[in-house]
C-alpha cells in the first residue's frame, strides 16, 4: 500500500467537476483507492461519495492506494489532484 | 366483454391492446418485476439515452451561452455516471424485485437527502441536480421521450385529449387508433387520425379507466364503439367489417393514376394536407396531386426554441424535392389560440382564438417571420413551393407581407442564394372579413384557400374546441356555404383559383356543392384523396349545379 497527502487549493473544494475527474481517473486502476479527510473516508472511484466528503479549501486529504498497479495509480492520482483541486 | 360508447370521428376498425399515453411528471407506481435482468437493462438503456440527451443539451448550450453556462449539463452527465447511484438502483431492482422507475425515484430521494443534509450550500444545491437527472431517466423509462408510447407492438392509444405539441411528437408507427375521454370532432387528435387513415373515438368520458391498460380491444371509428375484451361473435363481426373496409380500399386503389374529373369533364385539383415531412409518404401512396396545406407548426411545436433558418430550410426542401415538382403550399406559422409553444412567451389571453395568433404574431415579430420566409424562398429552388398566409382580415396585412417578402428576396439576391422568383403567394380565407374583402384581396395574391374550421367558428360564433357545441358547429350551415360562394366568385373575377384546405373538403356529401360553388381545388387528408376522386368522377355538374345554387342562394 502507498499513501500520499494533498492539500486542497480549489476555492469551493471537492465539487461536482473535480469529484467526477478524480473518480474517472481512479476508475482506471484495479487498486483500491481510498480518500480520507476530517475523519471521513470515501471510495475514490465513486463520484458522489467524494462530494459527500465535504472537503474544502485548505483541508488535507490522505490518499491510500492498495493493489497491483498502485505505483502508476499514485502517479496518476497526484496529477489529477493538482489539475483539478 | 363490455362496450364503451363514444363518438367516432375517424372511420376504420382497429384491433389491438389499449395503451395509455405517457405524459411526463406522472405518478410513479411501484410494481413487482419478475425478470430483474431485463429491468436492469431497461434502466441501463434509459440511462444511456439520458446521457445522449445531456450531451446534446451541453453542445447546444455551449454554442448558445458558452461553456460556463453549459457546465450544468456536464455535471448532470457526471452524476449519471456515478457508480454508487447506478449500483444503488440496480441493487434495488435485483434485491426488491421492483420496477426501474420506482428504484430510480427511491435512490434519487436517498442521494438528494444526503446532499441536502450537508452544511455546504453548494452541496445542498446538488440535491436538486440528482432529482433532475433522475426525473429525466424516469421520463425516458415512462416512454415520454420515445414518442409517448413505450410498447413494442402497435397499440390503441388512450388519453384524455392530446395537445398539438404532443401529437407532433407521437411515434406514429405504433398507433392503430385513438380513444380519448374528452375532445371534439375538430380536435387535433381527430385531425391526426384522419391524416393517418386510422380510427378515432372521442368523448368516452369517465369510462376510459386506467384499468383498461393492456387489455385487448376492438374499436370502430364509424359507430364509436370501443369493445373491451370482445367475445368471439363480436370479434368476428368487427373483423369482417375491417376486411370489408380493406376490400373497399383496394377498390379505391384502382383509381390511382386516374384523373379527378367529373362526368361532364370538369377537372378538380385534389391535394393533401400534411403536418410534417413524414406525411409525404401517405400523400404519394394515395396519389395526391400536390400539397395544398403543409402546416409549418410542427417545426415550432416540437422545439424548445425558435427553429433556425437552416432547420426550416431542410424540412421545406425535403418535402419539395420528394413531391418532385408538384405544387407544395406551405402555410407560415399558425401559432397561438390552441397551438402554443412556450418559448414564444405569449401573454395569457382571455380569448386566444381572437388574440395574437398566426399572421398577427408574424407582423408583430417580423424577425421570426423573416427567418421562416428566408427558409421558404431558399427551398423554392428545389421544387414548386407556394407560400400561404393564415388569419388574414385586411388588405394592408397582405401588402405589408408582400413588402417583407420583397425585402427577403432582395437579401437573397444580394447574397447570391438561388430561389424561385415566381413563388406563388396565397392567403387563407378563414375569417368573415377576408370573405367580405375578397374582391380586393384577390387582386393582391395568386390564390385563396379556405380554412373551413376557423371560417365556421368565426362565422357562427361557435368555439371549435368546445365540448358540448358539436350540434351548433355546423360546417354545412348555409351562412358558411354562402361565404364560400362569395369568395369563389371574387377569386374568379380576378383570375385566381380558390381551394378548400379545411376538413370539410373531404366531406363527400358536399363535393357536388363545392363544384357548384366553383371551388377549383380540394386539399384533404391523404386517406381521403381516393374516396374524393371516386365522388368527383360520379358527379355531372351540368345536371346538379344550378339546382344546388338556386337552393343555396334563393330566398
Amino acid at each position: 500500500m502507498q499513501t500520499f497527502r494533498y492539500t486542497i487549493q480549489d476555492e469551493i473544494g471537492i465539487h461536482a467537476r473535480p469529484a467526477s475527474m478524480l473518480s474517472r481517473e481512479a476508475g482506471q486502476f484495479s487498486s483500491a483507492i481510498t480518500m480520507e479527510v476530517n475523519g471521513n473516508t470515501a471510495n475514490a472511484k465513486r463520484m458522489m461519495q467524494l462530494m459527500r466528503l465535504d472537503a474544502h479549501c485548505g483541508d488535507q486529504i490522505t490518499v491510500y492506494v492498495d493493489g497491483e498497479d498502485e505505483t502508476e495509480a499514485v502517479q496518476a492520482m497526484l496529477e489529477a489532484f493538482s489539475e483539478n483541486l | 366483454m363490455y362496450t364503451i360508447q363514444g363518438k367516432g370521428v375517424s372511420k376504420g376498425v382497429a384491433n389491438g391492446p389499449v395503451y395509455f399515453y405517457r405524459r411526463g411528471g406522472g405518478e410513479i407506481v411501484k410494481t413487482a418485476v419478475a425478470d430483474a435482468a431485463a429491468e436492469k437493462q431497461r434502466f441501463e438503456n434509459a440511462r444511456s439515452t439520458a446521457m445522449e440527451q445531456l450531451a446534446a443539451l451541453y453542445e447546444k448550450a455551449v454554442a448558445e451561452v458558452g461553456e460556463e453556462g453549459a457546465a450544468l449539463f456536464e455535471a448532470h452527465q457526471m452524476m449519471l455516471e456515478d457508480l454508487d447511484y447506478i449500483d444503488g438502483i440496480n441493487d434495488m431492482i435485483e434485491g426488491e424485485g421492483v420496477n426501474a422507475e420506482y428504484a430510480v425515484s427511491q435512490v434519487a430521494e436517498q442521494f438528494a437527502a444526503m446532499l441536502a443534509a450537508m452544511d455546504d450550500a453548494y452541496m445542498q444545491a446538488r440535491a436538486a441536480d440528482v432529482k433532475d437527472i433522475s426525473n429525466r431517466v424516469i421520463g425516458i423509462l415512462q416512454g415520454v421521450v420515445a414518442g409517448g408510447i413505450d410498447s413494442d407492438v402497435p397499440v390503441i392509444l388512450a388519453s384524455d385529449d392530446l395537445a398539438p405539441s404532443e401529437t407532433v411528437q407521437l411515434d406514429k408507427s405504433k398507433i392503430l387508433g385513438f380513444v380519448t375521454s374528452g375532445g371534439s370532432g375538430n380536435s387535433h387528435t381527430a385531425i391526426l387520425a384522419r391524416t393517418m387513415g386510422i380510427p378515432a373515438i372521442i368523448g368516452v368520458g369517465d369510462a376510459l379507466k386506467d384499468s383498461l391498460e393492456g387489455k385487448s380491444a376492438i374499436i370502430d371509428g364509424e359507430t364509436g364503439e370501443v369493445v373491451v375484451e370482445p367475445d368471439a361473435i363480436t370479434s368476428e363481426r368487427l373483423l369482417k367489417k375491417q376486411a370489408k373496409e380493406r376490400a373497399l380500399k383496394e377498390l379505391l386503389d384502382q383509381l390511382k393514376g386516374k384523373e379527378n374529373v367529373t362526368i361532364d369533364g370538369r377537372k378538380v385539383m385534389v391535394y393533401c394536407n400534411i403536418g410534417s415531412p413524414d406525411d409525404v409518404d401517405p400523400v404519394l401512396a394515395n396519389d395526391g396531386g400536390g400539397i395544398g396545406l403543409f402546416r409549418s407548426e410542427f417545426l415550432y411545436l416540437q422545439n424548445d426554441d425558435y427553429p433556425t433558418e437552416e432547420q426550416q430550410f431542410k424540412a421545406y426542401k425535403d418535402v419539395a424535392e420528394r413531391m418532385g415538382g408538384k405544387r407544395v403550399i406551405i402555410r407560415t406559422l399558425d401559432i397561438g389560440a390552441d397551438k402554443q409553444a412556450d418559448y414564444f412567451q405569449l401573454d395569457k389571453e382571455e380569448n386566444p382564438a381572437m388574440g395574437l395568433r398566426a399572421i398577427r404574431i408574424c407582423l408583430t415579430r417580423p424577425e421570426v417571420f423573416k427567418t421562416q420566409l428566408r427558409a421558404l424562398y431558399r427551398a423554392s429552388a428545389y421544387g414548386k413551393i407556394a407560400i400561404m398566409f393564415p388569419m388574414i382580415t385586411s388588405v394592408w396585412e397582405v401588402q405589408e407581407i408582400k413588402r417583407i417578402c420583397e425585402a427577403v428576396k432582395a437579401e437573397l439576391r444580394r447574397e447570391e442564394i438561388p430561389f424561385d422568383e415566381n413563388v406563388e403567394l396565397g392567403i387563407m380565407i378563414e375569417t368573415p372579413s377576408a370573405v367580405m374583402m375578397s374582391d380586393r384581396l384577390a387582386k393582391e395574391v395568386d390564390f385563396f384557400s379556405v380554412g373551413t374550421n376557423d371560417l365556421t367558428q368565426y362565422t357562427l360564433a361557435v368555439d371549435r374546441q368546445g365540448n358540448n357545441l358539436d350540434r351548433f358547429f355546423d360546417s354545412h350551415h348555409p351562412a358558411v356555404l354562402r361565404m364560400l360562394k362569395m369568395a369563389a366568385d371574387n377569386a374568379h373575377k380576378a383570375g385566381i383559383w380558390i381551394g378548400i384546405c379545411g376538413e370539410l373538403g373531404a366531406d363527400v356529401s358536399l363535393t357536388e356543392t363545392f363544384l357548384a360553388i366553383g371551388i377549383d381545388e380540394l386539399s384533404v387528408s391523404p386517406s381521403a384523396v381516393l374516396p374524393l376522386r371516386s365522388a368527383i368522377r360520379s358527379i355531372d355538374t351540368s345536371v346538379s349545379s344550378q339546382k344546388i345554387l338556386d337552393e343555396l342562394l334563393g330566398d
